[in-house]
């Protein structure tokens, strides 16, 4: 028989630590700190629109857009929450969450050979996205000497002649960083000097703990060259509901359209429902979820600190990145053995990234009593090691 | 009354017995000034008290609960506070609500039988002066009380490790 397997698909890596995964599921009184999505429930609000719409018989396809209704109140949102201006006939597109909206977003744009700039440590299929899209991707370090964001050095240091884009993400998984406007007017003049498009995927544009999320097409020039990706999931806690959405110019909208439209047809209808009422009646019950992140916030990064894990203070996202330096064990190592030995799973830091080595992600989307207990297990490893 | 002390308010409110030191990391405070802040909140009454939640039915105690409504004559000078406060006296009572619509009090009380409840309720309530009427709905099952829940529920369970 022949094999049957294409190139392309050996080209990717497999996802992150299976081991690690198995091993988990074998053992019992884990804590883990590996998830990375909200632990709240969706909003009872937005669950029951999404019932009631299948009670109704919306159980059909929608437009290959989304459901019109949805797109006008997005723009509507985008605009009063972040200045961002979109045309809902023709700038928006709702996806199968961000996941597809990136996918797409690639393939819209990616020619055989061009390299995308992808901003690391990050969420973990940006670089294979671009390679199943054709392309090369080149990892852009962020370090923490910068917070994690990402400098116009490094980006100079990493852009050729075949650079056609970037992708970046922030705030981010798996560091916490936020850009905020200076930092991103201090990269403007490259990509612009480059003629750069940039893909920037703002899911945790709404948990941001020290100020407000800036949204990368808001800075002068930036608009016409972004496509912003952003979603439902981690705002309003549907992470299972799939819905997401793209903004571009209409042309770039226009050839990922096409794309949507063979591979995904369009987002579920009754996640479309429950999204408009998310947009209409979740404010209150999101704040509250912020609220809660960021009390967790503070009581994890300061135990990491107390216990000797040193962390500096994300501003966004769930995510706390301390580093294992100081320990004498890499990220790999430490993970292993404090699942192994005191049952609390993190994510070693080396799978967002080769940027990510020597930290671990820990994911704070736990309620505090299990965050307390975490600690107090992470510290009898710390203490038990020489 | 500003944000640090809103933060105390909802985490004592949640869990009255969360520790001090707890609370200070989480509201960027130092553990005196929560000590300071609590007690100003308990001087000023903000804070009325703490208690605790129980679900009398688990512990194995019978218990009846009802609520009442009543109609009540509202009294020239006094309206409605001079027979609430009267009502609110007796250790049945576990709240008393002046409210809109048809009945203008509703009170929940709870006794140790349904014959303390119905004697309660006839030769206690009713009887006294100014009340017009009263309807009294028996409790035969609590969902959720002080916003617990009383049942048991099935969590969705999310997959250990995702990215």
């Amino acid at each position: 028989m022949r094999d049957f397997i294409s190139s392309r698909a050996k080209g990717i890596p497999p996802s992150g630590i299976r081991k690690f995964f198995d091993l988990i599921l074998t053992m019992e009184d884990v804590i883990s700190l590996g998830v990375g999505e909200p632990d709240f429930n969706t909003p009872w609000s937005v669950s029951e629109a999404g019932i009631y719409a299948i009670e109704q018989g919306h159980t059909s396809y929608t437009s290959n857009k989304g459901l019109f209704p949805l797109r006008q109140l997005l723009s509507k949102d985008l605009k009063e929450r972040y200045g961002l201006t979109y045309d809902p006939e023709y700038e928006i597109i709702i996806t199968s969450g961000v996941s597809e909206a990136l996918d797409i977003a690639l393939r819209a744009v990616v020619e055989p050979g061009d390299e995308v700039l992808v901003a690391e440590p990050c969420y973990v299929a940006y670089s294979p996205c671009v390679t199943l899209a054709g392309g090369s991707p080149v990892p852009v370090p962020c370090t923490e000497d910068n917070l994690f964001r990402l400098t116009p050095d490094a980006l100079m240091e990493r852009i050729t002649t075949r650079s056609k884009a970037l992708v970046m993400n922030f705030p981010n998984n798996p560091t916490g960083a936020v850009m905020d406007r200076p930092s991103l007017k201090a990269i403007r003049d490259i990509v612009l000097d480059h003629d750069l498009l940039l893909i920037t995927d703002e899911v945790y544009s709404e948990l941001t703990y020290e100020g407000k999320h800036t949204a990368v097409a808001t800075i002068d020039g930036l608009w016409e060259r972004t496509i912003t990706l952003n979603g439902f999931s981690k705002a309003y806690s549907m992470t299972g509901w799939r819905v997401g959405y793209l903004c571009a110019p209409r042309e770039i909208c226009e050839a990922a359209l096409k794309i949507h439209q063979y591979v995904m047809l369009c987002a579920p209808i009754m996640g479309q429902m429950a999204a408009i009422e998310a947009l209409k009646n979740g404010e209150e019950e999101k704040n509250r979820m912020v609220r809660e992140y960021r009390l967790r916030r503070n009581l994890f990064i300061d135990g990491l600190n107390r216990i000797g894990l040193t962390c500096h203070l994300p501003e966004g996202a769930f995510y706390a990145f301390p580093s294992v330096l100081e320990t004498g064990l890499d990220d790999v190592e430490f993970a292993e053995r404090l699942l192994s030995e005191h049952q609390v799973a993190v994510v070693p830091g080396s799978v967002f990234g080769s940027a990510g080595a020597g930290y671990l992600r820990c994911a704070y989307a736990v309620s505090r009593e299990h965050l307390t207990e975490a600690l107090r297990r992470m510290g009898l490893f710390i203490s038990s090691l020489p | 009354m500003d944000e640090k002390d809103r933060i105390l308010l909802q985490l004592l409110e949640e869990n009255a017995r969360i520790p001090l030191q707890e609370m200070a990391v989480m509201a960027g405070l130092s553990a005196p000034e929560v000590e300071e802040r609590i007690r100003q909140l308990q001087a000023s009454r903000v804070i009325r008290k703490y208690t605790t939640v129980i679900d009398w039915e688990k512990a194995g105690e019978e218990e009846v609960s009802a609520i009442i409504d009543l109609k009540v004559t509202p009294e020239r000078d006094f309206g409605y506070d001079r027979i609430a406060e009267r009502i609110s006296r007796y250790r049945q009572v576990k709240s008393l609500r002046l409210v809109t619509g048809v009945y203008d009090l509703q009170i929940h009380i709870t006794g140790k039988t349904m014959h303390d409840v119905a004697r309660f309720v006839s030769e206690q309530i009713a009887p006294m002066d100014h009340i017009r009427e009263t309807a009294t709905h028996l409790i035969m099952k609590t969902y959720k009380e002080n916003g617990n829940f009383f049942y048991e529920r099935e969590e969705g369970e999310r997959l250990p490790l995702t990215f």
